[in-house]
């Protein structure tokens, strides 16, 4: 038999729990008005965000709701990177410098949470771009498409009364002409008089005309390196430069050094890309598709749970709780994670609704048959628990392991790696997890503390 | 409940809906989306009515083949064609100005024919990879041949005839095979398996309970005891399942259309193919228990 005491403790933790998840899943503003008669109350709730400080370590969590593309409204831009011109030891360099610099100008058109990365399929390296809230790309995909614009800017004096509102494009408004193309390669260099890593430009004879001239004009003034307008440096110059090599010196570390050095490299010769694949989805029809996919998931929900209680009575009545309290962990862990919801995501969650009383039907069958067998209540519903919970541990495994396979955790590139794909495996394991907790351990729980043995069945 | 009695019967179900499956299969082929065959999707909401010539307009001004036009809603459109570069689609966008200057586009989408033979490898690896890992892991659960070859047999029925009937809706409906289907016939083969599981869960604990009984006796209680189970799950999934394909608009209709023929299909199949195999082995095994 259980311990009565335990239990009960456990009822309230399962309690305490239920309305964590229930605060965490409130709107981040809620007004309630409720006006009766002459009672009139009026409050706003406002969600609690988790921003704390633990010892040392501050810990901040967003829990908004993350949407993916085809639910928010966005686009995505896939291009094969044509890494035939680069050594092979000098690729993932290459990779990097490209990712930084298209990250560089796509934060330039002001569009947030955008996300850059390469991926490698076969031996053809591609480059994956997710735009949130954009519309329309059409323009904008020339533009990530070209090459990064490596600029140089001179110094020009600015009046006494004008310093204070002079932006750094004021002070360096001088073009002297030289550009990207005229560089042939930058690298990183040690200083042997003081071994500090430096950072070398080469310029082609062209640019080491130009860069003399530059070097002159603006001999003890500044010059300034930007990358599509984004200043990375800008150096003092010392001497006239006549013969095109240069040298950044200045407070670099190794690694600082490799970086501008790859910047440099990939304004000057940047990967070249193709697009071959683009997707938009106006937000719209993105907020079309989420209200009906939540309206056919509530309008699902509510009839497995009549049904559920047309079968089992106050048994299914319980089950129905354990799967609020399911739905509710369910949507906290999306939060918490966090997973982004794609609608393949919606379907994911939805089927796993299904499932999840999966369990509680397998246990409460088992309980009948218990009880015609003349066992005595609280005997018939342990024993249905112990007894079902071979064959719910078995056939979730299953579901799993086909889940682990969409979800291709270990980024496979024989496997699938589209986030449609990727969305609703991710749904679908959390859901089944989930499920197996709230089916077994929070309804049997609940059934101990609520279910007196006055139920019928 | 003598269930095992309308074996005769389940053999002529199965064997329609292979037979039908494999015929639409071969003659109807599928409809594949451009997740496969590469290719355009352009989705406008047009602010006016609007006619077909009109819309080929913009194409054959353009120097386009004429898109594939299909009505989705009040002057909505979704038109299908080749795969497009990014200049051929702002001049595409001037053109739809020039017609309608208040349409919305509510989706665009090009993408290489690449990316689709990639997706085909993917897909075939995928479920070769599942039916390996789910055989490995049926085998261990039941050591018996007989259980694990049935419950295979039984999941690859599944297969088939969900394979097939989306052939089927393709060609009368126009469903399209895209990356989501290749999800639903994965997530059909594992709750295929999941409920052949319970029930020869079933049997094994019977067997264990009662050495000397007769397989089709035992089959048959066993069948009896979990077709309740059986049926309430499913009609739980089929309650979601339904409701999406009902309401949730047209993005994952299919998917979720499939999703159903898979878990009807499984239900049906753990009673009538996987528990009527294990007593076709058990007969014609020389170990008579």
């Amino acid at each position: 038999m259980f311990n009565q005491k335990k239990t009960i403790k456990i009822f309230w933790t399962i309690i305490g729990l239920t309305f964590v998840c229930l605060i965490i899943n409130i709107p981040k503003v809620l007004p309630l008005k409720i006006h009766l008669g002459s009672f009139n109350w009026e409050h706003t709730f406002y969600r609690p965000e988790i921003n704390f400080k633990l010892g040392n370590t501050e810990i901040k969590k967003n829990l908004d709701l993350k949407y993916g593309l085809d639910l928010a409204g966005g686009a995505s831009l896939t291009f094969n990177i044509d890494t035939s011109k680069v050594k092979s030891e000098d690729i993932t360099q290459a990779l990097d410098s490209l990712k930084s610099n298209i990250e560089r100008r796509i934060n330039l058109f002001g569009v947030s949470e955008t996300n850059v990365q390469t991926s490698k399929q076969d031996d053809q390296y591609r480059l994956i771009i997710e735009l949130p809230g954009v519309e329309d790309v059409s323009n904008t995909v020339d533009l990530i498409g070209t090459t990064a614009q490596l600029t140089f800017k001179g110094e020009v004096e600015i009046p006494a009364e004008a310093t204070a509102t002079a932006t750094f494009y004021d002070v360096f408004s001088q073009d002297i002409g030289l550009d990207g193309s005229h560089l042939v390669r930058s690298s990183v260099e040690i200083n042997p008089n003081n071994s500090e890593p430096e950072v070398a430009l080469e310029f082609d004879q062209e640019g080491a005309k130009i860069f003399a001239k530059a070097t002159n004009d603006f001999l003890n003034k500044r010059i300034a390196i930007l990358i599509d307008d984004y200043p990375l440096t800008y150096p003092t110059v010392q001497t006239v430069i006549t013969d095109g090599r240069a040298v950044i010196s200045g407070s670099f570390d190794a690694k600082s050094a490799k970086e501008l050095s790859a910047q440099l490299n990939a304004g000057a010769l940047p990967l070249p890309i193709t697009m071959i694949q683009q997707s938009q989805i106006g937000a719209t029809l993105g907020q079309d598709s989420l209200n009906k996919g939540l309206f056919a998931g509530i309008v699902g929900l509510v009839l497995v749970c009549l049904f559920m209680i047309a079968n089992y009575g106050k048994l299914g009545l319980i089950a129905d709780i354990g799967l609020i309290i399911y739905s509710l962990i369910t949507l906290t862990l999306y939060r918490l994670i966090p997973v982004t919801l794609t609608f393949p995501g919606i379907v994911g969650f939805i089927l796993s609704i299904g499932m999840a009383v999966d369990s509680n039907i397998l246990i409460f069958e088992r309980f009948r048959e218990e009880i015609r067998k003349g066992k005595n209540w609280n005997m018939a519903m342990e024993s249905g628990f112990g007894r079902a919970w071979d064959s719910i541990k078995d056939a979730n495994a299953c579901t799993i392991i086909t889940g682990l396979i969409l979800f291709n955790p270990l980024n496979w590139s024989f496997l699938n790696t589209s986030g449609m794909v990727r969305g609703f495996a991710v749904t679908l394991i959390l859901g089944i997890i989930v499920g197996i907790f709230t089916g077994v351990f929070v309804t049997r729980n609940l059934l101990r503390v609520l279910a007196k043995e006055k139920i019928k069945l | 409940m003598n269930i095992m009695k309308l074996r005769p019967l389940f053999l002529i179900i199965s064997s329609i809906l292979l037979i039908t499956s494999l015929l639409s299969i071969i003659f109807w082929q599928f409809k594949p989306s451009i997740d496969f065959s590469g290719g355009s999707i352009w989705e406008v909401s047009f602010s006016q009515n609007i006619n077909t010539d009109q819309i080929n307009e913009i194409f054959t001004k353009n120097n386009l083949d004429l898109p594939i036009i299909t009505s989705i809603g009040d002057n909505n459109y979704s038109l299908k064609f080749k795969n497009i570069d990014p200049s051929q689609k702002v001049a595409l966008n001037s053109s739809l100005k020039e017609i309608d200057d208040q349409a919305i586009e509510l989706k665009f989408e090009t993408l290489g024919p690449i990316l689709g033979k990639e997706l085909l490898k993917k897909t075939i690896f995928a479920i070769v990879l599942s039916s390996l890992f789910l055989l490995l892991f049926i085998g261990s659960r039941f050591k018996d041949f007989s259980f694990g070859i049935s419950a295979i047999l039984a999941m690859f029925h599944d297969t088939i005839i969900l394979v097939g009937g989306f052939s089927i809706l393709g060609h009368f409906f126009g469903a399209e095979l895209d990356a989501l289907f290749v999800t639903a016939v994965l997530t059909t083969l594992s709750s295929s398996v999941h409920d052949t599981v319970v029930t020869f869960d079933r049997i094994r604990e019977l067997k264990r309970q009662n050495y000397q009984i007769d397989w089709v006796q035992l089959a048959n209680q066993a069948v009896t005891e979990t077709l309740n189970r059986s049926i309430n799950n499913s009609m739980t999934i089929i309650f979601m399942l339904t409701s999406l394909v009902l309401l949730g608009g047209s993005t994952t209709r299919w998917f979720a259309a499939a999703l159903l023929i898979g878990v009807i299909c499984g239900t049906y199949s753990s009673t009538g193919v996987a528990i009527p195999l294990v007593l076709f082995f058990k007969k014609h095994s020389k170990k008579k228990y």
